[in-house]
């Protein structure tokens, strides 16, 4: 069985209302060519699964759906890197579920592996107390959160074998995570290999987690869109 | 320039073997002032450990980049692990050191930096389990907002990002350790003298009036 599929079968998975993880960190190793996908396609009110927003200044990435309005409600850690992000919740049209960044990705690994909750003292004395339930645990304080799964996660990864084993380059971020966390995971990379090309010790996500996977934008044609964004913004 | 100032100040606060999350802004720039013969793991949260300077243009790893989503290279003996493995790091008390920005800071040691109510909202992102997890907490920032009122408050008026995690801050016109009974004056910058400290903190300091009276 072949888990490879065109990026356009892929995103016709998607409905409206789905709730969807994108993996990444603030426009850093995310899947842009499903982004694209998803911002052409039509599809509204989606619940967006994301560590934070989008590259800082908005519009980039999944900055598009922000734009693009097609995004209903936003669980994730971070969004002060975009500002039509902030305009759409500041005026109530984007729902807002919020967590420390540690908080949220253990949330998520929760969602992935079958556990119950997350219990951390992190966001203690803060407004986040109101977020979650407040638990003493032998005498001590402690924050209990609940788990976050969704019906589809989208990640980035290097490279990809046919039985959906991916390799990561670079920052993992959020993608191996995310991949454990969704019905359906759909992995977009740069590269697709034979089986035995990713050694073992090598893979990062086993196959186990992949439902799909799309042949994304090369490694040469990511560094050329990346690299014109860091000289555009003066990181490079 | 003040930025600079504080990056420079925050520079003497590396130790040999210490690693270190510098958050976005001035603590990020203050890597550019760590001691030479001082070795310092830099810690990115998005999952990297002993990270150095930007790549040349045509040598970036698009998928290689520090937590402000700037492109970055590895050092020989660095390493990469996914984001819960950092936070591991982070929140498990791994890491000594931790330098962030603020909006303001009060005399108890909290910090608020993620939300100013009806204004703005970034959201706390990382902030809130390197407040928690560090070692050390610096927090670093100009002494005075635009309108020249102080950011050193006796309490944070703003929602807290940590509340009762500060060890130091340094800004442009000083430096002052936190401790359990308030803050305690402990440099001043080139040029700036005890009555302007006085004028532009609005947090007691513990000690000014040795201060006072060494000026004499």
């Amino acid at each position: 069985m072949t888990k490879q599929i065109r990026p356009e079968e892929a995103v016709k998975m998607i409905k409206n209302g789905s709730t969807v993880m994108i993996g990444g960190f603030l426009g850093a190793a995310v899947p842009l060519l499903m982004i694209d996908q998803l911002a052409e396609s039509d599809i509204k009110e989606i619940t967006l699964i994301t560590i934070g927003a989008g590259y800082r200044g908005g519009g980039v990435d999944i900055g598009k759906l922000i734009l693009n309005r097609q995004i209903k409600k936003i669980i994730c850690s971070h969004v002060g890197t975009d500002p039509n992000l902030i305009s759409q919740i500041v005026n109530n049209e984007i729902e807002m579920d919020l967590s420390p960044m540690g908080t949220f990705v253990e949330r998520v690994r929760a969602g992935g592996a079958g556990l119950g909750a997350v219990v951390t003292p992190v966001g203690l004395g803060t407004e986040v107390e109101k977020m979650a339930e407040k638990i003493t645990i032998d005498g001590n304080d402690f924050l209990l959160h609940k788990p976050i799964r969704a019906e589809i996660a989208i990640v980035k990864a290097y490279r990809a074998d046919s039985l959906g084993n991916l390799q990561y380059s670079g920052i993992y971020s959020s993608n191996p995570v995310m991949a454990t966390a969704a019905d359906l995971v759909i992995a977009e990379v740069d590269e697709l290999v034979e089986i035995g090309d990713i050694l073992p010790e090598q893979v990062g996500t086993p196959g186990i987690y992949v439902d799909y996977i799309v042949p994304g934008h090369s490694s040469k044609k990511r560094q050329e869109i990346y690299e014109a964004l860091w000289i555009a913004t003066n990181k490079l | 320039m003040p930025k600079n100032y504080i990056a420079q100040r925050i520079g003497k606060e590396f130790k040999n073997g210490m690693y270190a999350n510098l958050g976005i802004g001035i603590p990020t720039l203050s890597a550019d002032y760590i001691p030479e013969g001082v070795e310092v793991f830099l810690q990115s949260e998005n999952g990297a450990l002993l990270f150095g300077p930007k790549p040349q243009r045509g040598m970036s790893n698009p998928d290689l980049s520090n937590a402000g989503t700037e492109p970055i290279t590895m050092l020989p003996g660095g390493s990469l692990f996914d984001i819960n493995a950092s936070f591991a790091m982070i929140r498990g008390g791994h890491i000594d050191m931790t330098v962030l920005g603020a909006l303001e800071v009060d005399q108890h040691g909290n910090l608020a930096s993620w939300k100013i109510p009806g204004k703005c909202l970034s959201g706390m992102g990382g902030a809130m389990d390197l407040l928690y997890g560090c070692k050390k907490v610096i927090a670093a920032l100009t002494h005075t907002d635009k309108y020249g009122h102080s950011k050193i408050k006796k309490q944070c008026a703003l929602p807290l990002t940590g509340a009762h995690v500060v060890d130091m801050i340094i800004t442009d016109k000083a430096v002052f350790s936190v401790t359990g009974e308030g803050i305690i004056l402990d440099e001043l910058a080139p040029g700036v003298t005890v009555t302007e400290i006085i004028d532009l903190t609005e947090a007691d300091i513990i000690n000014i009036d040795d201060w006072k009276n060494n000026e004499k």
